[in-house]
């Protein structure tokens, strides 16, 4: 059964559509994303899920339920926000309490659980706490448990990274999807950050102007793009202008690039990602000819621009070590790029 | 760099000074043996405490003042708040027009309100036949004219900053909306409405120019006798009055501190 269906759900602010009709399902102890820019509705349909926002037409079901006319207070969901909407007049352990003391919990059961929750995020030494005197790390692990407490049929988070340092996000990241996969907790999660999507999700919806993109797993956006907005949003592609001929795929500026016979007939974009391009000295005698335009040392990688014509490439390689062809590689040089056709996929707008 | 630091700091300096000099020089001179002030005095002497203790005038000016405001500021805060909330959270037409309206009180010249009211006053009594200046209600109505502008400016301003997530959060986890009023929207304002009672309190207890038609023999504040005795004599017994009226405001603000931090109000 699924914990949680959307059924064609849309809604309208006057004349202007921020989910126009989307379906989704998400099955028990599943962790799906949506995914988006800003505005593309992800945030307007997470709130229709928690019940802050009454969808103009569709359904929300609940464990198959319709809960879809139901008040906030009467769902079985938690969220998480994204200012962590903790109390600021309650201590950490009435935060967590606060949910359990709503569905009439005893005194002793509630402060059982709710210490039990803060243990399970490692906080049950600063139950005694008042918010503000907590990094904010710390309040977010509070609403994450102020929301496990109550083993919700689903479980709600609103880009629960975006207001932690790049240091912390990562810890986070991996703490929030070990939780959600030992408590086999169904969860829908709204982030803009396709790295957060990719690291944590089972599935991920990308959506964009109100409607689902494609939806899949982190593999399915990322190697099989449906279109050419997916291949740009989730990871890097370089995406190019221009139209299949014979085997291959002819740019806006006339060069010929490799692709598979099996692209998708009519595609008028062309999309390959950094990563699969391999980059030689002109006299590899093999793919591509271009010029270097620009070269960005990362460490670990480097990452090179290419001049195909008139279009810029990007390539990410492996940093060359002292003895490789590559080392020593200067802007202005001529090179040569190629890559299996394979590699390559052709797409609609 | 250090010119500028040194520029920075004279200015802090100067501007305490200018405020806390006359208080100082208020308590001071409320010592002074002279009757008539006179620099160096002649000696120190706690006679105008005296005076202005054994004065009936200051005692029961004392006594309506701190009943005015203290029922005055119970009627207004709860006023003020309820149309602070509608202000901010309702859909209500015309908010601004509201605002302004509510504000009004403190913007019109207390001397100007203070004669509208009068005049008002004598019409209700002519027509109610009974008194209302010179009495408790009628000082109560009037300076709850005072008490909700300046509630629904501190309260306003203190729901504006307030994050509505913390309300949806309870929502959410399983509150109705009577409850999320009680348990998490009322404490989340009460640093505002501390702070709302604390000048509305104040501003009712110190006010003159509004006030100073509306009272009658036996029913006089305490600045109003103040004025009076003003009038005809000049020892420092005034000082002695408005010392001891800064030493209890001050003790009221210690004492709410301790509630709530008033530094991170106002």
């Amino acid at each position: 059964m699924k914990s949680l269906e959307l059924v064609n759900i849309r809604k309208d602010y006057g004349g202007a559509v921020a989910v126009a009709g989307m379906s989704m399902q998400i099955a028990r102890g599943e962790l799906v994303s949506l995914l988006g820019p800003s505005g593309c509705g992800k945030t307007t349909t997470l709130r229709m899920v928690a019940g802050f926002v009454a969808p103009s037409a569709g359904s929300v079901l609940i464990d198959g339920r319709d809960v879809t006319r139901l008040a906030p207070y009467e769902r079985d969901t938690a969220l998480v926000f994204q200012s962590y909407a903790l109390f600021p007049h309650m201590t950490v352990a009435q935060n967590v309490g606060f949910g359990l003391e709503m569905r009439k919990v005893g005194r002793a059961e509630r402060e059982a659980q709710s210490l039990e929750a803060l243990r399970r995020v490692r906080l049950e030494h600063l139950a005694d706490r008042y918010p503000r005197q907590l990094s904010g790390g710390q309040q977010q692990r509070v609403a994450l448990a102020r929301g496990l407490v109550l083993n919700p049929a689903v479980f709600l988070l609103d880009e629960p990274l975006s207001n932690l340092d790049a240091k912390l996000r990562g810890e986070v990241r991996s703490e929030i999807r070990a939780l959600q996969q030992s408590l086999e907790l169904t969860t829908l999660m709204v982030t803009h950050d396709q790295e957060e999507a990719l690291t944590m999700s089972d599935r991920l919806v990308l959506m964009e102007g109100g409607r689902v993109r494609q939806a899949g797993t982190a593999q399915d956006l990322y190697e099989r793009p449906a279109d050419a907005f997916v291949a740009e949003f989730v990871g890097r592609s370089n995406v190019i202008e221009g139209r299949a001929e014979g085997g291959g795929f002819r740019t806006a500026c006339g060069t010929l690039l490799p692709a598979a016979a099996a692209g998708a007939a009519g595609g008028s974009f062309y999309a390959i990602r950094p990563e699969k391009i391999v980059l030689a000295r002109e006299d590899a005698g093999e793919g591509v000819g271009g010029a270097l335009r620009e070269i960005l040392y990362l460490g670990a990688q480097t990452e090179y621009t290419v001049m195909l014509g008139q279009t810029p490439v990007t390539v990410i390689a492996a940093t060359p070590g002292p003895d490789d062809a590559l080392a020593g590689l200067r802007t202005g040089d001529p090179v040569r790029l190629s890559w299996p056709g394979a590699s390559a996929r052709l797409l609609g707008a | 760099m250090r010119l500028t630091g040194a520029i920075y700091r004279g200015g802090i300096v100067l501007a305490y000074t200018v405020m806390l000099l006359p208080v100082v020089l208020l308590a001071v001179t409320s010592v002074f043996r002279d009757a008539i002030i006179a620099f160096p005095p002649s000696g120190l002497s706690l006679e105008w405490y005296r005076n202005a203790l054994g004065r009936d005038e200051f005692l029961d000016g004392f006594v309506t003042s701190f009943k005015v405001a203290a029922i005055a500021t119970l009627i207004g805060v709860p006023a003020g708040t309820a149309a602070s909330l509608a202000l901010v959270r309702s859909n209500l037409r015309a908010k601004q027009a509201i605002t302004t309206f509510l504000l009004g009180p403190i913007i019109v010249p207390g001397i100007v309100a203070g004669t509208a009211l009068y005049l008002t006053y004598l019409l209700a009594q002519t027509r109610l036949d009974r008194d209302i200046v010179g009495t408790l209600p009628g000082l109560v109505a009037a300076h709850v004219l005072l008490t909700i502008p300046w509630t629904v400016r501190v309260v306003t301003a203190g729901l504006q900053g307030l994050d509505r997530s913390v309300e949806e959060a309870a929502l959410n986890l399983g509150a109705r909306h009577a409850t999320v009023f009680w348990r998490v929207t009322l404490p989340m304002m009460r640093p505002a409405i501390v702070a709302a009672s604390m000048f509305s309190f104040i501003q009712s207890f110190e006010n003159l120019e509004l006030t100073l038609l509306l009272v009658g023999p036996g029913m006089s504040t305490l600045p109003i006798a103040m004025l009076n005795y003003l009038e005809f004599q000049i020892d420092p017994t005034l000082a002695a009055v408005a010392t001891i009226q800064i030493v209890v405001i001050a003790a009221m603000m210690l004492v709410t501190d301790r509630y709530v931090k008033l530094s991170r109000i106002v």
